[in-house]
């Protein structure tokens, strides 16, 4: 379970770019949990999902992971319990190394990296496999350089990398919001049956009212850096678009004028 | 050029092999410009020549060289990853120190190592001896680390070295230690710069503080050079490659140097090399532009 508790995080402080990006952020993620975080720009999600994956630290609050306190462990180090899917399908994976090699790597997610040989047969075996699924035939094409790939099966293979060892949660920050519609709604599929078959708990941020309702059993709004309503189990069900913008007019005493969160 | 000149190029090609291989690792591989190189190939032959002349034995005092070299390297990572210092100046401070503790080193600006025993003295002594002997001490050597680098750079540890300089962002997130990458990639690094050191100086029968400048363009020359000719794609090739560009570039300074209507001299290799390494780093692009006008033509 990830305990996140009165996270602050404010950008160029003391100056006049001062940005308080978090403020007071709590949220408790049960396991198994699937949680989609919404909110316009700057409304701190993606500060949310940097602090816990450990690329900001947060200027007071505490982050546990089952209990451990990861608060001021670094990125590699919070690796073996957060794994992660980039918005940018360039950032998640090496683009000159090949798709074995970014597979391998994440292969070693959470583990002592040794001099043993990266990529063994039975390694192969498990690549092809899992790559099978995709249908976009890349278990031939182990060998070829992962940049030659279009961003749609980058992210699908971040997915698979994602799921290699396991985690505690898997954070997913924007992932399908680079991609054209059709690929989207493949990457989103993917990430559902990838969350339910290996029982997962996910932190999705994303910028579509639609995709927070549709997946996942948790829908949690953020509003210049604090949480504005956070539902779930019966009250989430059934629940549309236009309920998410009552919640929001009821809980900050706004109307929603955030386009980008209103069209997608 | 004859045989004799011939035979030279190729061998010191195959001792600057090293440094390419070095130099590949820390531009290239871990996206690291270092410059320490200029000060570690001299550090590498004054600690070498200093123990022989003090009567250790030449394997040990090898080995002590490249272990100062690590040490070179491990300080440049050191000021970069530790004070956050821009990679290129946190060479530049260690490589001027490095000037002053090079000289310290040796007591005095070159230190002759004729009638020492080195790692070569059983070659030389041999029967065997001739022109190629050298030569082929030398590949054999430089085949040695060339393998043995392969082999690390594609284990767990050498692929997460490999992810750290390309996706520094993807590496931390799949829990790779990127700093400690940097650290170890640098000693490697200037390890092998320092063991090309030590050999240099045990092959000339010298050390001299005059050996650092132009190291790394000779290094850098032998990178770019192998990518122009190779276009290397994998780790394998690539390593080939600089090895190769290494040894192509002796022999085109060499030609270079020899063509008596240019009327040049030793003194301007630099300005050769500088040359040379210009026109490997813009033939890619002149190449590409040239496609795509055709591209667009048709």
């Amino acid at each position: 379970m990830i305990r996140m508790t009165d996270l602050h995080v404010t950008f160029n402080r003391g100056t006049a770019m001062e940005n308080k990006a978090l403020r007071g952020v709590t949220l408790d993620i049960k396991k198994g949990d699937f949680v989609c975080v919404i909110g316009g720009n700057g409304a701190g999600k993606s500060t949310l999902l940097n602090a816990l994956c450990g690329d900001i630290f947060p200027d007071t609050g505490k982050i546990l992971i089952d209990n451990k306190d990861v608060t001021s462990l670094s990125t590699w180090q919070r690796a073996p319990y957060v794994a992660r899917v980039f918005q940018d399908p360039m950032a998640g994976t090496c683009a000159n190394l090949t798709i074995e090699e970014n597979l391998a790597l994440a292969m070693g997610r959470g583990m002592k990296r040794t001099l043993r040989m990266a990529l063994n047969k039975d390694y192969r075996e498990k690549f092809r496999t899992q790559l099978g699924r995709l249908k976009l035939g890349l278990e031939n094409r182990l060998k070829d350089p992962i940049g030659m790939l279009s961003g749609g099966q980058r992210q699908a293979i971040s997915l698979i990398m994602a799921v290699l060892q396991p985690m505690k949660i898997i954070a997913l920050d924007e992932h399908t919001a680079a991609l054209d519609p059709k690929t989207a709604a493949f990457i989103l599929e993917l990430t559902r049956e990838i969350v339910e078959e290996n029982h997962l708990t996910a932190l999705m941020v994303t910028h579509s009212m639609h995709q927070a309702l549709e997946l996942g059993n948790r829908t949690l709004m953020l509003h210049k850096g604090r949480v504005v309503f956070d539902v779930q189990g019966e009250k989430r069900q059934g629940l549309k678009v236009s309920d998410l913008l009552e919640l929001f007019h009821k809980a900050s005493g706004l109307e929603l004028d955030d386009d980008s969160l209103l069209l997608s | 050029m004859n045989l004799i000149q011939f035979m030279g190029a190729v061998e010191l090609g195959l001792l600057y092999g090293l440094v390419a291989m070095g130099v590949l690792l820390s531009f290239r591989i871990l996206d690291f410009p270092d410059l320490t190189v200029d000060g570690s190939f001299p550090l590498g032959g004054a600690v070498c020549a200093i123990l022989i002349v003090s009567g250790f034995d030449p394997w040990l005092a090898t080995f002590c060289a490249i272990l100062a070299g690590m040490a070179a390297g491990f300080t440049t990572a050191w000021i970069s990853v530790r004070w956050n210092i821009l990679h290129l100046l946190a060479s530049i401070l260690t490589l001027t120190a490095l000037y002053s503790i090079n000289l310290r080193i040796m007591g005095r600006p070159n230190i002759a190592l004729l009638g020492e025993t080195t790692i070569f003295s059983p070659l030389e002594e041999s029967n065997l001896h001739n022109l190629f002997t050298l030569p082929t001490a030398m590949f054999i050597l430089a085949t040695l680390v060339l393998l043995l680098l392969y082999r690390f750079l594609s284990s767990e540890k050498g692929l997460g070295m490999r992810a750290t300089g390309a996706n520094i962002r993807m590496a931390k997130a799949q829990g790779v230690s990127v700093n400690r990458q940097i650290f170890l990639g640098l000693a490697l690094s200037n390890g092998l710069v320092a063991l090309a050191g030590a050999l240099y100086s045990q092959s000339q029968g010298f050390a001299d503080l005059s050996m650092g400048p132009g190291t790394i363009i000779a290094g850098l020359a032998a990178v770019i050079m192998g990518e122009a000719l190779f276009n290397p794609k994998v780790i394998l090739t690539a390593l080939m490659a600089c090895v190769l560009g290494s040894i192509l570039y002796r022999l085109v300074t060499a030609i270079a140097l020899n063509m008596g209507f240019l009327g040049l001299h030793t003194q301007d290799l630099p300005l050769v090399s500088a040359v040379l390494v210009g026109i490997a780093m813009v033939t890619p692009r002149l190449r590409a532009k040239i496609l795509d006008f055709k591209a667009s033509r048709s």
